[in-house]
């Protein structure tokens, strides 16, 4: 017996303004509407709805809309509707939860309470439209003894880095958990930006190989798609150990979203779910991963830097103090807010931290080891706007990945059904008529705009601050107090609160 | 209860002014005196001091500690400190004048000492090193004492007051030297201790420095890494330990030093030559976060020399000049010409442009 749920959100149709075009039953691969031809009418299923909003931005005469049902089971301060709706899904189907994207719980969001510093009389604010404001920056090892030439000029003995023009980067987004078209639209924006955008654990494309100067390419547990030309092809490589949204286990790529595309470039068969092993298995300790790390160095002549993505996690500033004595040149933090195109709900909501604490932990040890110049370090795992990235890089960031942000820009509406496969942007699906609707043309250039108008944000709010170098805002925390902050939250932030001086 | 200087984070706008005779020939501290006492509305009366350099030539092998206690009992823990880690060839107190506009003066030290020769072989320490981390000691470990001047034959001289006001107070008058450096403060907090003026030293380099940098945090958190630590929460401090952390423990030459803490913008090097633009980028790539920014114009003393330096932006005023072997820096003109008014050569250098006004012979000041 499968008890009835009620859906989570009714189509409501404005009878009126419905012209019967049709065009929202063509639009939903998840056949939401539907046309009776009796009543000449067209039908909508909210059972069937997940909330993408296709059909509301593409009906023409603005007829629909989404609401949330007002249907409440009797109020209940401890077993609210959705975890009531859980238990009996799970009763149903004896399963594990799915879903995608990031955490979305009610949970304290610590961005919001930090607010940013600005100069005035003692020092000036610069205006970065009559000055230089300096957003480019070098990732990767700065340790690097001095010496000179027989004409006493300095030589280069620094490691590989990475040069950025901007301090975003596109974080790991598999090619099959996102369609081809999204990742063309990143790999052109990256390209444009002056910065990278990141292949995830499924391989790459081999239409893509052309952009090798701004892709980071993913080595994870699944070890998909990996092999000579992949690495050779990458600008840096990333050793994915761990991710925000899901800490403690593999990726997750449903066999609905392996087409042959997707097989060819992951090298696993068709239509077969891929779950990533939870640990890399030759990868049982921190000595095993610097065995990783140098045999990447090893394959590629030293000629890249090597990234180690770890989820944010309660032990977090101790492995990071271990990747950065493990050889590797950038290490990248994932909070628990990141995205994910699949993941076990439980896990998704209720493991990991928030990147802001985790990031502040580690930046501050890898200082008090005095090794924080033995890797830059990237936040991601839910960057949202430009004061986001702001913040990161004054607690402590060298740069931050964007996930999220740049799927919204391509038109992702969050609805947190990637795992189905069927999204109706052309993003997290392999469905040949869906990729088609994200026209890459479109697509990069509105990543250009995201991060440029990012960019444009954050070069006012350091000109604010009298910094004009992205280098000198790094690690500033006098730049940041905190607001609605309890003593330990300031103290594991390393901030003072809004009001105290300098 | 107010605050001790290192207790908070205090910035401060300022005047500075420097001289050096490249010839190496002495010139008494009076001309000092006389420059800073025109800019005298840039201070606000909390804190002058002033750095010389060739004042004890009948002490040039040892290093010269000045002193600040509170009271005799940090004066006797910091003797047998120092009697302990050095060999003490003269101590004195400072010589002063009782002036009514100089009030609540710490006792005033000074010790010419050398490192005890098997305590230094013990230490495994370069000998400047042992003479850092002694100095260091004492201000951290030892309540009511404080190293404020600790090179050879060089001295650090400051207090609370206007600089002209501390400047008679320490009878400047009496000391010769071939360069000489000098800070107005004008803090935007009200510190009560003298420790907190400004020359800031370490061993022979001498800061004087006008602005409030923006990247202080960055700056600090990064070079606290190495070792040190910065008490006192001023700008000075922390560009000084950048300059001593660059230069005597990375090796980098005093240019490259400017380059990297005041480094040309991106847009700029890419105009440079190919060299240039080499090895401007590399020191950028290298020590990205000991850039300063932030308004801020320097003059860092220096055993047998000088060197200006404002940040990129040049948000702070630095006027050079000279006449025959004689060189001038200062936030004024006008504090230049009240000492020497025909100079032949007056000049603002740009924004992160270093200019370096050095002794002929370098050998003849050590």
């Amino acid at each position: 017996m499968n008890i009835y749920i009620q859906p989570e959100y009714e189509v409501v149709r404005d009878r009126d303004r419905c012209i019967g075009c049709r065009v929202c039953e063509r639009q939903c691969a998840n056949l939401v509407h539907s046309y009776d031809a009796e009543a000449g009418k067209m039908q909508a299923d909210s059972a069937l709805c997940v909330n993408c909003h296709r059909c509301v931005c593409v009906c023409p005469t603005h007829a629909l809309k989404i609401v949330k049902s007002d249907d409440t089971y009797k109020v209940n301060g401890n077993w609210g509707n959705q975890t009531i709706n859980e238990v009996y899904r799970q009763a149903n189907s004896g399963g594990v939860l799915l879903s995608s994207m990031g955490n979305p719980k009610e949970y304290p969001v610590f961005w919001d309470k930090m607010l940013i510093n600005a100069s005035q009389v003692t020092n000036p604010p610069i205006d970065p439209l009559r000055e230089p404001m300096e957003t480019r920056l070098w990732l990767g090892k700065r340790t690097s003894v001095i010496e000179r030439d027989e004409r006493g000029k300095l030589k280069n003995k620094l490691s590989p880095q990475l040069e950025l023009k901007v301090p975003i980067l596109f974080s790991a987004m598999s090619y099959g958990s996102i369609s081809y078209n999204a990742h063309e639209s990143l790999a052109r924006a990256a390209q444009e930006l002056g910065t990278f955008y990141n292949t995830g654990e499924g391989g790459l494309h081999k239409d893509f190989y052309k952009y090798g100067k701004n892709t980071i390419v993913q080595v994870a547990s699944g070890r998909f798609g990996v092999y000579k030309d992949y690495l050779d092809t990458a600008a840096a490589i990333e050793i994915k150990m761990g991710q925000g949204a899901k800490p403690g286990i593999g990726g997750h790529l449903p066999g609905e979203k392996i087409s042959a595309d997707v097989s060819e470039t992951r090298m696993i068969p068709q239509g077969v779910d891929a779950i990533s092993p939870a640990p890399h298995h030759d990868i049982y300790s921190i000595e095993d991963l610097r065995q990783l790390v140098y045999s990447l160095k090893e394959a590629t002549d030293y000629k890249k830097p090597v990234i180690v993505k770890i989820a944010a996690v309660h032990n977090c500033a101790a492995i990071a103090s271990g990747i950065a004595r493990s050889g590797a040149d950038i290490l990248a933090i994932d909070g628990y807010r990141g995205g994910t195109g699949a993941a076990p709900t439980r896990i998704r909501d209720n493991v990991g931290i928030p990147i802001e604490l985790a990031l502040a932990q580690v930046d501050q040890r890898l200082r008090e080891e005095g090794i924080r110049d033995e890797v830059s370090i990237l936040a991601g795992g839910s960057i949202r706007s430009s004061a986001d990235v702001i913040k990161a890089i004054a607690l402590g960031a060298d740069a931050c990945y964007i996930g999220t942000a740049a799927l919204l820009a391509l038109g992702c509406h969050l609805c947190r059904t990637c795992h189905t496969g069927k999204c109706n942007w052309g993003i997290a699906t392999q469905r040949p008529d869906l990729v088609k609707r994200l026209n890459p043309d479109i697509g990069y250039k509105r990543l250009v705009n995201l991060v440029t108008a990012w960019n444009h944000e954050i070069q006012e709010m350091m000109g604010g601050m009298g910094i004009n170098s992205i280098e000198a805002l790094r690690g500033n925390r006098l730049m940041l107090r905190g607001i609605g902050l309890t003593d330990t939250e300031l103290s594991v932030l390393g901030i003072k609160y809004a009001g105290e001086s300098m | 209860m107010l605050m001790r200087e290192g207790q908070f984070r205090n910035p401060s706008g300022c005047a500075v002014t420097g001289i050096i005779d490249r010839s190496g020939k002495p010139m008494s501290g009076e001309c000092m005196i006389q420059s800073i006492a025109v800019m005298h509305d840039r201070s606000n009366g909390l804190g002058g001091g002033f750095a010389g350099y060739g004042i004890y030539p009948h002490y040039k092998d040892f290093y010269a500690f000045h002193l600040f206690f509170d009271g005799k009992g940090a004066r006797a823990e910091t003797e047998a400190f120092l009697g302990r880690h050095f060999e003490i060839a003269y101590a004195s107190e400072i010589r002063t004048r009782k002036l009514p506009s100089i009030t609540d003066e710490p006792l005033i030290y000074r010790y010419f000492v050398t490192p005890l020769s098997r305590k230094l072989a013990d230490s495994h320490l370069d000998e400047r090193e042992y003479v850092a981390r002694c100095a260091n000691r004492i201000n951290v470990q030892i309540g009511g004492a404080y190293v404020f001047s600790c090179g050879k034959n060089m001295g650090i001289f400051k207090g609370v007051g206007y600089p002209e006001d501390i400047g008679r107070y320490y009878c400047l008058e009496e000391y010769s030297g071939y360069a000489w450096t000098c800070h107005g403060r004008y803090p935007t907090n009200t510190p009560g201790w003298w420790g907190g003026a400004h020359p800031f030293g370490l061993l022979d380099f001498s800061i004087v420095h006008n602005g409030e940098i923006s990247s202080y945090d960055a700056n600090r958190r990064y070079i606290e890494m190495f070792g040190y630590r910065c008490t006192l929460q001023t700008d000075t401090e922390v560009i000084t330990y950048i300059i001593d952390y660059l230069v005597r423990k990375r090796g980098l030459t005093l240019k490259e030093t400017a380059h990297v803490i005041a480094a040309s913008f991106w847009s700029t090097i890419a105009d440079k030559d190919e060299e240039a633009k080499e090895q401007e980028t590399l020191l950028r790539r290298m020590f990205p976060s000991l850039l300063i920014t932030g308004p801020f114009s320097i003059i860092l003393g220096y055993t047998g020399g000088l060197m200006t330096l404002g940040d990129r932006l040049k948000l702070r005023s630095m006027v050079c000049a000279e006449k025959g072997d004689v060189a001038y820096m200062a936030s004024e003109e006008s504090a230049i010409r009240a000492i020497e008014p025909n100079v032949e050569k007056v000049y603002s250098p740009a924004g992160g442009e270093p200019v370096l006004f050095e002794v002929y012979d370098k050998e003849s000041v050590r």
